[in-house]
């Protein structure tokens, strides 16, 4: 019996999501009396044994170059094949478009009972109990998982890690695979910002910006801060910005450890997505705007007001530490 | 070609979140039910346009839900769905459901079968990629464009940090997202035609479920928000950093 966690990488890459899943795997393990395994498809550009950094014992990495464009259906059988072998009893996934895409083709593969959108550890005391957001962030829900082998898909920044300086075993793992029916024609990835979903800071703006030419009050302190920019639905709707930085009920959900909106209302679609966000600042001129409700910190004040002297004030603090 | 849409029902994205009999039942009281925004605005409305273009293609709508999902099932039809079928059982458990729908699925060979990329109450985002294990056929998530060229189906989907396009043959299955298509309204002759289009309701196979949901909670409340002077900002900056240790 042991615990499988799948790392998943960007250009050869671990990325910071699997980071966690590698720690949340480790303590999952030690709850079980176990160990945590990790395994990599495709051709890796860092040295795996770092993933015992998190407590990963055994790293099984499947170097092919074969493997370095992801497809869902040849991603699941390996990790079917794997989880046999190594006689796995939980899988865990990073909650992310991958993990979203494979996870429960192996739950189907293996019969194995899923939960997505994990936010804490296992409770053992009644069976194997998950908590996970539901709602859209509004509430949670304990999902019991019934079947012998299980997987969990942790959603991101919902578990702080702590490293060590362990370092683990990589070992080479092989089985075959079913070609690709996946052609990619093209890759467009945004480089130089820092991914939305797993960024720790986010500046967010609102309507009440008034217009695209005034993002830079938004551009700015997150280039400070190496913050991700994010904003509401009705400003990607009249593409303002990309429709990648809508967040909200109906675009991507948050929860970084700081949320920075500027003129955003608050409504309630809106905070579905980032009320999971450590801290909330809220920057908005209507001292009866929604979100103040919401809010840890606010200004009531005219953002062009405003931003300009917390920009300067950051740009200070930066400067002395 | 066949399309399938799956459609699920959600409560209203303003709907009241409580729970009741010690946290193990969502309150339904006074909460308006509609098809969950990713499977209507985008996996529908992509549907109806394909076959706008097309129109030999058939649309066919499943649920699985009880009868209480059969307005919105009215509704979607009412928007452009040829036909659905109503898979007669309730059920949190994605595999399960996954299970019912795929079993539908093989009676007909659809070409394409399109999910919302997740339903807005369980956020499971798991259906469609457990279909298409179920039906073994290719999957693609997160689809922002869709387009179609002969037997094959173009497609660009969100990647963490970027979007990609892909070639794909059908058979497939697809979760649909925001890009996809835009929200409609359905229009008066939609509406009076669906009351007459087929509905069919068919039993659920015998499947056990693999999870079940134990209890419910609420986040805890925010203490407040700490209001710092406009004329001041520099505080806010100060807070953040000593106190929040957020920057
Ligand atoms: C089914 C459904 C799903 C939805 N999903 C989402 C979603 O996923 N994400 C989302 O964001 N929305 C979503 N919405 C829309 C949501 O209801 C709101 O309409 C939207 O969030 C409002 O965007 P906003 O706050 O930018 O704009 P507004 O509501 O126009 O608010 C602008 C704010 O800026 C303030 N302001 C104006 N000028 C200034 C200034 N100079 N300085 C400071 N503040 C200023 C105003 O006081 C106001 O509070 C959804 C709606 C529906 C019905």
């Amino acid at each position: 019996m042991s615990i499988l966690v799948f790392i998943d990488q960007s250009e050869g890459q671990i990325k910071k999501a699997s980071y966690e899943a590698a720690y949340y795997g480790a303590q999952v393990a030690s709850l079980l009396g176990t160990e945590a395994h990790a395994i990599v498809l495709g051709e890796a550009k860092e040295d795996l044994s770092i993933l015992g950094n998190y407590g990963i014992k055994k790293v099984h990495h499947f170097s092919k170059s074969e493997l370095n464009q992801f497809d869902a259906q040849v991603y699941s059988a390996i990790l079917s094949d794997a989880c046999k072998s190594l006689n796995t009893s939980v899988v865990i996934f990073s909650n992310n478009t991958i993990g979203k895409a494979v996870a429960p083709r192996l739950s189907v593969k293996l019969k194995a009972g899923l939960v997505s959108g994990a936010v804490a550890l296992p409770e053992l005391s009644n069976g194997f109990v998950v908590k996970k957001s539901v709602f859209s962030g509004k509430a949670f829900t304990y999902v019991s998982i019934q079947s012998n082998i299980k997987i969990i898909s942790l959603n991101s920044n919902a578990f702080s890690i702590v490293k060590s300086t362990e370092i683990a075993e990589v070992v080479n793992f092989e089985s075959a695979f079913p070609n690709t029916h996946i052609n990619v024609v093209s890759t467009n990835k945004v480089t130089g910002e820092v991914p939305l979903a797993e960024a720790d800071i986010v500046i967010s703006g609102g309507r009440g910006l008034k217009g695209p030419e005034n993002w830079g009050l938004v551009t700015e302190l997150a280039t400070l801060l190496g913050a991700a920019t994010a904003c509401s639905r009705p400003v990607a709707d009249i593409h303002w910005r990309p429709h990648h930085e809508h967040v909200g009920q109906t675009g991507l959900a948050i929860a970084p450890n700081l949320y920075f909106a500027i003129g955003i209302s608050g409504a309630i679609q809106h905070l579905a997505g980032v009320n999971r966000s450590k801290t909330i600042v809220v920057i908005n001129k209507d001292p009866e705007a929604p979100f103040f409700k919401a809010a840890d910190y606010g200004i009531v004040g005219d953002a062009f007001e405003v931003m300009p002297k917390i920009i300067d004030a950051v740009k200070k603090l930066k400067s002395q530490s | 070609m066949k399309i399938l849409v799956c459609i699920s029902k959600t409560p209203d994205t303003t709907a009241k979140i409580a729970f009741a009999d010690n946290n193990t039942k969502f309150v339904t009281e006074g909460v308006q039910w509609i098809i969950n925004p990713y499977d209507e605005w985008y996996a529908l409305v992509k549907a109806i346009e394909l076959k706008e273009a097309d129109p030999s293609i058939t649309i066919h709508l499943v649920n699985v839900g009880g009868a209480d999902a059969e307005p919105i099932i009215r509704k979607a039809l009412a928007l452009g769905g040829d036909e659905a079928i109503r898979i007669n059982a309730e059920s949190n458990d994605s595999y399960y459901v996954a299970a019912q729908i795929a079993a539908v699925a093989k009676e007909t060979n659809y070409d394409l079968i399109f999910t919302g990329k997740e339903t807005i109450d369980y956020n499971g985002s798991s259906i469609g990629a457990m279909i298409s294990e179920f039906l073994d056929q290719p999957f693609i998530s997160h689809a922002t464009a869709f387009s179609t060229e002969g037997s094959t189906a173009i497609i660009t989907r969100e990647i963490d940090g970027g979007e990609e396009t892909d070639k794909i043959n059908f058979p497939l299955i697809v979760s649909c997202q925001k890009g996809m298509a835009e929200q409609r309204i359905p229009n008066m002759k939609g509406i009076m035609s669906a009351r007459t289009k087929p509905l069919k309701v068919v039993e659920p196979i015998t499947i056990e479920s693999l999870t079940s949901v134990v209890a419910f909670e609420l986040p805890p409340a925010k203490a407040g928000v700490k209001l710092v002077d406009a004329d001041n900002p520099a505080e806010l900056v100060r807070l953040l950093h000593e106190e929040a240790k957020a920057i």
